[in-house]
Order: structure tokens, then sequence, then C-alpha cells
């Protein structure tokens, strides 16, 4: 038997006796931000396959959601950091090795472009919105004769978003659980499933809603792919990285994983979108609001168990 | 130059004055530790081994701790030492999940905080705090780089391991076995 000890009373708040520094402030971010690049990575490609009148919802009213959850997000990111007066610290250098410097960059990036792009779209919601100065109508043609452009940066940042808010994680390998490669895919996935939901919930159209719950139902099977791939590669590596796996398989975080992020989250909303695709009539809020729950709460359950996986004692 | 510093289990009899020298030299807030005292048990009665480390901020030459950092506040100062600047750290605690030893923590004051191996000290000709203290001078603090040096001769002499080496992370406190 071996037990070991801290005996001379360490305890550093947040860090003793289970590292918690990160709280609801974190997940809630890397949820809006995976749900933002979704609707981003979405109205970008169906606007470069030139499908934007096919698919209106998810070219130019769904994305009007992206910077309401892109400030959402950095609020809950700003509220997370200690030394608050400093956040500007991030701006003034780039450093390539560090996650948290990509992502500020990316969000940089993200951010003006999302709220260009709906800008650029506002008359389809509002079709008496006049900009009242002719600068920013001439910049909206502007943008307009821009947008295949626009396009692919949004395809490609809204990438590196969603991927990035897995690999925020899996860059640390002093928390076992975290130290998996597959997060980043995963929350990409996870990011695209809660996008393709919220378009399905806002069209009024049946095509593109068919479209979308058939790539909502897509996306689900890879993200379950991806989760049982997570768990072969945990158990098949280190000690530590087995104890990790272990919390969701028989330890405290194995009820609320599988019931509320795969059955709940994934399972359920598959099986009731693969109903509504064969005729079935189902209220589409349910799948959707399902999916979007599995989508937090794969979030947050990973945010607070990688914080209890570790290497020590 | 590479500071590093020696531990020597056998003589460290857990009296926690290292950790008290740090809080009173370092001015370390009340309810927080830069430095602590570890207790292994092996065995089973009256089989029993016991070890004890005083740990702290590892300073490895590989730092998570610095890689992470997105300002570059956490940054490699004299002779290898990891030290936070206090106005360039926005708290976002990355360095803190990103650290396998657990050695940093939130000052209250909002920067992350951690072991300096008292450079302030040590440019002055004297040794960090808890080496100065210690009274079974179980602790040894020097350049591994310099061949004379107290904690270079003590590992040569002596075996050693380092905490967790599998984290890549190749820390500069070493333990004598």
């Amino acid at each position: 038997m071996r037990e070991e000890i801290i005996v001379s009373g360490r305890n550093n708040p947040l860090i003793d006796p289970q590292l918690h520094v990160w709280h609801w402030e974190i997940p809630t971010y890397l949820f809006l931000g995976g749900l933002a690049a979704g609707l981003m990575f979405f109205a970008a490609l169906y606007t470069i396959r030139n499908k934007e009148n096919e698919y209106k919802t998810a070219v130019r009213i769904a994305p009007m959601l992206a910077p309401i959850a892109l400030v959402l997000g950095l609020i809950a990111l700003f509220l997370d950091l200690h030394h608050k007066l400093y956040f500007w610290r991030l701006y003034t250098t780039i450093r390539l090795e560090s996650p948290m410097s990509w992502g500020a960059w990316t969000l940089m990036v993200v951010t003006p472009i999302s709220i260009i792009w709906t800008a650029m779209h506002i008359k389809d919601l509002f079709p008496k919105w006049n900009w009242k100065f002719d600068v920013i109508e001439e910049l909206m043609e502007f943008f307009h004769k821009q947008k295949r452009t626009l396009a692919w940066i949004m395809l490609i940042s809204s990438a590196i978003l969603g991927i990035y808010t897995g690999i925020l994680f899996s860059a640390f390998n002093a928390r076992p659980l975290w130290n998996t490669s597959i997060l980043g895919p995963l929350f990409l996935a996870s990011g695209l499933s809660a996008g393709a939901a919220v378009v399905i919930w806002m069209s009024k159209n049946h095509s593109e809603r068919k479209r979308f719950a058939q790539l909502d139902l897509m996306i689900i099977g890879i993200e379950l792919f991806l989760i049982i791939h997570m768990f072969m590669g945990f158990l098949a590596s280190t000690q530590v990285q087995i104890d990790a796996a272990n919390l969701f398989l028989g330890g405290e975080y194995t009820a609320p994983f599988w019931i509320f992020v795969v059955f709940l989250g994934m399972i359920v909303p598959a099986i009731l979108e693969g109903m509504e695709l064969k005729g079935f009539k189902i209220p589409v809020a349910i799948p959707v609001v399902l999916v979007l729950f599995g989508s937090v709460m794969l979030r947050f359950l990973i945010a607070n168990a990688g914080q209890a996986s570790r290497w020590l004692y | 130059m590479r500071y590093a510093m020696a531990i020597d289990t056998k003589k460290c009899v857990g009296c926690s004055d290292c950790v008290v020298a740090c809080q009173t030299e370092n001015d370390v807030p009340i309810g927080y530790c830069r430095d602590w005292v570890v207790e292994v048990m092996d065995g089973t009665y009256p089989q029993l081994e016991m070890e004890l480390r005083s740990e702290r901020c590892n300073h490895c030459e590989n730092s998570p701790c610095v890689r992470c950092c997105p300002t570059g506040a956490s940054h490699y100062s004299e002779g290898g030492a990891v030290l936070v600047t206090k106005n360039e750290c926005i708290g976002c605690s990355a360095c803190i999940t990103s650290c396998p030893y657990d050695a940093r923590f939130v000052h209250p004051e909002g920067y992350v905080d951690k072991c300096t191996f008292c450079l302030h000290r040590v440019k002055n000709g004297m040794q960090p705090a808890c080496v100065a203290v210690c009274p079974t001078k179980c602790m040894y603090f020097g350049d591994l780089d310099d061949p004379r040096s107290e904690v270079s001769q003590v590992l040569k002499k002596r075996k050693y391991k380092t905490l967790i080496p599998e984290a890549g992370t190749k820390p500069h406190l070493y333990f004598l076995i």
C-alpha cells in the first residue's frame, strides 16, 4: 500500500484538494465558440458551393447568432481572467506555442468577420433596414462583391475556432484526460452539430431542414466514432490515461457523461431526426434542444473531469 | 548557468520550516504556499517505509507553463529559473492547469504566483530561504553547470530521482534517495 499526503498543510485556493481553477466560464465559452464556429462554417460552405438561395437560413439568417454567441463567449472568457486589467497583454504578443494565444488571435479574426457577415445580411431579416450613412452602404457593396473571398476566410477561420476549442484542453499533458488530440475534432464536430441544429430550428424551408437533419445525423455519427476512439486510445495508453478514462467508465462522471452527452445529446436526437426524415411528425425543438444540451454538457464534463485527472499521487 | 536544487529525503524530517521560511521571506499571502512537504508511506505494518519530500516548483527545463502562457508572462529567467512577470500575467490560469506538479496558484491580487528559487537572494550570494533555514541541512542549491557547486557534487555522489520525469518536463528539483 502506498499513501502520499501533503503534511505541511498546503491549501492553496482553487488548487487543493483538487484542481478547480476553471469554472463555468471556460466550458460556456467553448460551447458558444463552437456553436458560432458551426454556424459560420455552414454559411461559408454553402456560399462557396453556390447554394445560397437553396439554404437561405443557413447562409443569411442563422449566422446572425454567431456574433452574439461570440460576444457572450468573450464576456465569459473575460470573467474567467483573474488579472482582468491586463487582458490587453494577449494582443501585444503572438506566441505560437500557446493555444490560448492562438485562440485570442483567432477570435480577433472571427468576431469581426461574423459581424460583417451579419451586417451584410441584416436586410434579409429587416427589409426596411437603412444604414443611414453612404459610407457603410458602399462598404457593404464592397463586401458583397468580395463575398466568396470572405466565405473562404470564414470557412477556414471558423474551422480553426472549432478545433481550437478542443486543442485548448488537449495541449495540457498535465491533465491526462485532456491530453488527447481527439478533443480537437470532437469539439469541432460537436460545434458543427450544434450549428446544424440551430439551422434546423430556425429554418422554415422543408428541404433545408431535411438537408441539415441529414448533416446533423452524419456529424452525430462522427462524434460517437470519435468518443469510442478516444476511450480506446486512453485504455491502450499509460496508467494515468487509463485512470482518466475510468472517470467515465465507472468513475464519478460515468452517469452524467453517458446519459446526458451520449444518450440524450446524441443518440436520442439522432433517432428523432432519423424518424423525421422517414416522415414521422416530431416537434423540431426536441432534437434541437437535446443536441444543444448535449453539446453544453460535453464541454462542462470534459472541463471538470480533466481537472480531476492528474499524474500525481 | 542552470540552477537546481537537491533535497535529501534521508535527512528531511518534515518539519515544514522551509514552508514557513518561504512564506516569511516572500510575503506569501496567508493561506497560500509556494512550497510544501509530502509524506509518502509505503508498505503494510510492520514493514513500513517513509519518504519525506520538500516540494516546490521544479523550474523545468521544458516547462509546460512557459509554453502555454499566451502573453509571455511566464518565462525562463537567470539560470533557467521559471518566473512570472506580474504585469504581463492576465490570470488566465492556463499555466496552472498545465503544471503536472500543481506548483502555481492565483495570488489574491490576480496574477499567478509561484516559487522563484529566491532569485533575489541568490543574486546577492545568499541561499534560497528554504535552503538557508533547513535545520537538518537537507537541501542543496547551486549551478549544475559548475562541477564544483554543492548541488553538482552531491548529485555525483548520491542516487537521486526527479518527480514525474515521464511528463517530459526535465525538472530541476532532484530528490536524493
